[in-house]
């Protein structure tokens, strides 16, 4: 018996001792942040030493970054609610409605996924130059909706399937007006999908960097600031703003988790 | 009884293609009709100009003497019964056959009530707080006829509703579904490509073929008398003959086949072709000498199949090789390569004309 378990376990320990180093690849880097983030010393550089919250300490008491984590979150915020929004509807014409190139339309809408951010950032500066729209956080939203757009269609789109169109068909034949539909029947369903497109658009826009910095100026975004920071050399705060853009990332997968999947779950 | 339902000359184009070809159909109140033919026929489409969710390119529907050809679903005297079944996945089994209730702002003590009676009618009497997903296939579909009928349309349209039940289960819900519709009354559209299914609910049945309809009757007529050659094969095994129109008297017509001179009932141009169809269970094997009976020839049998209820034996016409297919009762049976004299009684030839 014991035998047997022990030559089971040998079987398998090549395959965990690969999952092992692939974990410790992907995340030995965020650990080694976090815990220099703690670091009592000025460079978080070993030997170790603290732990301590002087330098958390430090970026809350530091108004530009403070400044540039509320900037973030009004731009996370308010790019996924439109990209939500907006991706709703596109999902809601072409899944209803027969529309002439359907299928054109459709791939332009998601095309953009397949564009380097940086050659949507380059386009969207000149874009803005001529049209005279000044660098600002404005100006990021737009990009952020740009980019994040086409997934939120996407996973909608995903979910507005025959099925979905025969139940809204069965609430108008039991004497539903549109409003009603649309309210009782049409978002209810919906509602995971929105959810899921939501926090994956802000957690997408909450870390983009290269078009926020070209496109901001006096306001930016936190992965900005922390550019400009890491360009004054290594210092223990740079890490401990990491880890709160981390752990913030890490709190909207969890209620992602939560409020999308967890629903799913109890069905 | 009168005139429910009625379709007057509707047609259906999707770009090129022809879904619906000036259909003409009456159907009368307290009348379980079906609409059956193969997929591709157009049965849906009607039954969705019915219900209101496809606009025809042409044509008049009246329900009780109102035009609603251009009204929408949720202003029409009817409900529908999806294939899908279509029920409200965040909503409990009550709150989906209160639903039509709210709409129609009907007070919250008589919605309750009325909800009751339906799922007590459709015998899910203790599920009402459950999740539609916490339901089997068959209780799901009860949910869907509950719901349908608690607003007490003025007719049930249900399209395909038993497709995706296995065999016993299709059986029981047909026969809830005859119960529950002597028991209300209502008039129910009932769409299928199920054509025993067609049969055994229905009290009328149009047979659709390409955007046609083939064929309108109760049950026997339609099997028993089909109009028409795709009707005969559609409702059931057939074997088709055809033949040569020779001479006509007095509501007979002599038809010239390869099984010899038939005299058949019936009107046909002289010299017309026509096709005789004969069901293989009105064959007769063995010396049978009754008055009204015509001897076919031989069948030199090819293959036996035993379907339970009756052999199915598969062969040839001596004389003319053709391929023919009879059925023999469940203790008969035939060997491969013997020779059965056949025969079929006058009556039951079917002259098609179309």
């Amino acid at each position: 018996m014991i035998r047997n378990h022990i030559l089971a376990m040998l079987k398998y320990a090549p395959a965990a001792a690969y999952v092992g180093l692939v974990y410790v690849f992907i995340f030995l880097p965020v650990v080694v942040l976090v815990l220099f983030s703690f670091q009592d010393a000025s460079l978080p550089i070993p030997p170790f030493q603290g732990p301590s919250l002087r330098w958390y300490k430090a970026i809350f008491n530091d108004f530009r970054i403070m400044d540039a984590l509320g900037n973030s979150l009004l731009v996370g915020v308010v790019s996924a609610a439109l990209s939500c929004l907006l991706g709703f509807l596109a999902a809601y014409g072409l899944a209803r409605y027969r529309i002439r190139a359907a299928g054109m339309v459709q791939w332009l809408l998601v095309a953009p996924l397949s564009v380097s951010y940086l050659i949507i950032g380059m386009g969207l500066l000149i874009t803005f130059k001529t049209m005279g729209i000044p660098k600002s956080l404005f100006a990021v939203i737009i990009g952020h909706v740009v980019i994040n757009l086409p997934l939120a269609f996407a996973i909608i789109y995903s979910q507005m399937g025959e099925h979905q169109a025969n139940i809204e068909r069965a609430a108008r034949d039991l004497g539903a007006a549109e409003w009603q539909v649309l309210l009782l029947v049409s978002l209810p369903l919906l509602w995971p999908a929105l959810m899921a497109s939501f926090f994956l658009s802000f957690t997408l826009s909450w870390d983009e960097f290269i078009i926020a910095l070209l496109v901001s100026r006096f306001d930016v975004t936190l992965p900005v600031e922390i550019w400009s920071l890491l360009r004054s050399g290594l210092n223990p705060k740079t890490n401990a703003v990491g880890s709160v853009v981390f752990i913030v990332s890490i709190v909207f997968l969890a209620v992602m988790e939560v409020v999308v999947f967890g629903r799913r779950r109890s069905k | 009884m009168s005139k429910l339902v009625e379709i007057k000359g509707i047609s259906k184009t999707f770009g090129e293609t022809t879904a619906l070809a000036d259909i003409n159909l009456a159907i009368e109140e307290g009348q379980f009709f079906a609409l059956v033919g193969p997929s591709g026929s157009g049965k849906t489409t009607l039954l969705h100009i019915l219900g209101g969710f496809t606009e025809p390119t042409s044509g008049q529907v009246l329900i009780a003497g109102r035009r609603v050809t251009h009204l929408p679903a949720a202003k029409r005297p009817t409900a529908s019964m999806f294939q899908d079944y279509a029920l409200f996945p965040h909503m409990s089994v009550r709150a989906n056959v209160c639903f039509g209730l709210v709409m129609r702002k009907v007070p919250k003590d008589e919605r309750l009530a009325r909800a009751k009676a339906a799922l007590d009618m459709v015998g899910l009497s203790g599920m009402s707080e459950r999740r539609t997903h916490q339901l089997s296939g068959g209780q799901q579909q009860r949910v869907a006829l509950a719901r349908a009928l608690v607003v007490e349309p003025k007719v049930l349209l249900l399209d395909e509703p038993l497709g995706a039940l296995d065999l016993n289960l299709r059986r029981q819900m047909q026969e809830e579904l005859i119960h529950i519709q002597k028991q209300m009354g209502t008039t129910f559209v009932h769409v299928t490509h199920d054509q025993e299914e067609a049969m055994s609910i229905a009290d009328v049945i149009a047979v659709m073929n390409q955007g046609r309809i083939e064929d309108v009757g109760p049950p026997e007529r339609v099997y028993l008398k089909p109009r028409t050659r795709f009707t005969a094969t559609f409702m059931g095994a057939s074997n088709m003959f055809e033949g040569r129109v020779t001479g006509r008297s007095g509501g007979q017509i002599q038809v010239e086949t390869a099984f010899g001179r038939l005299a058949v009932p019936g009107e046909a141009e002289m010299e017309a072709t026509v096709h005789l169809s004969i069901r293989p269970e009105q064959i007769a094997a063995g010396e049978v000498n009754l008055v009204g009976r015509l001897t076919l020839g031989k069948l030199r049998v090819q293959k036996v199949s035993f379907f339970g209820t009756y052999h199915r034996c598969q062969g040839r016409h001596l004389n003319s090789d053709l391929p023919m297919t009879i059925r023999l009762p469940q203790n008969e049976s035939a060997q491969i390569g013997e020779e059965l004299t056949i025969s079929v009684a006058r009556d039951d030839i079917v002259l098609l004309t179309r």
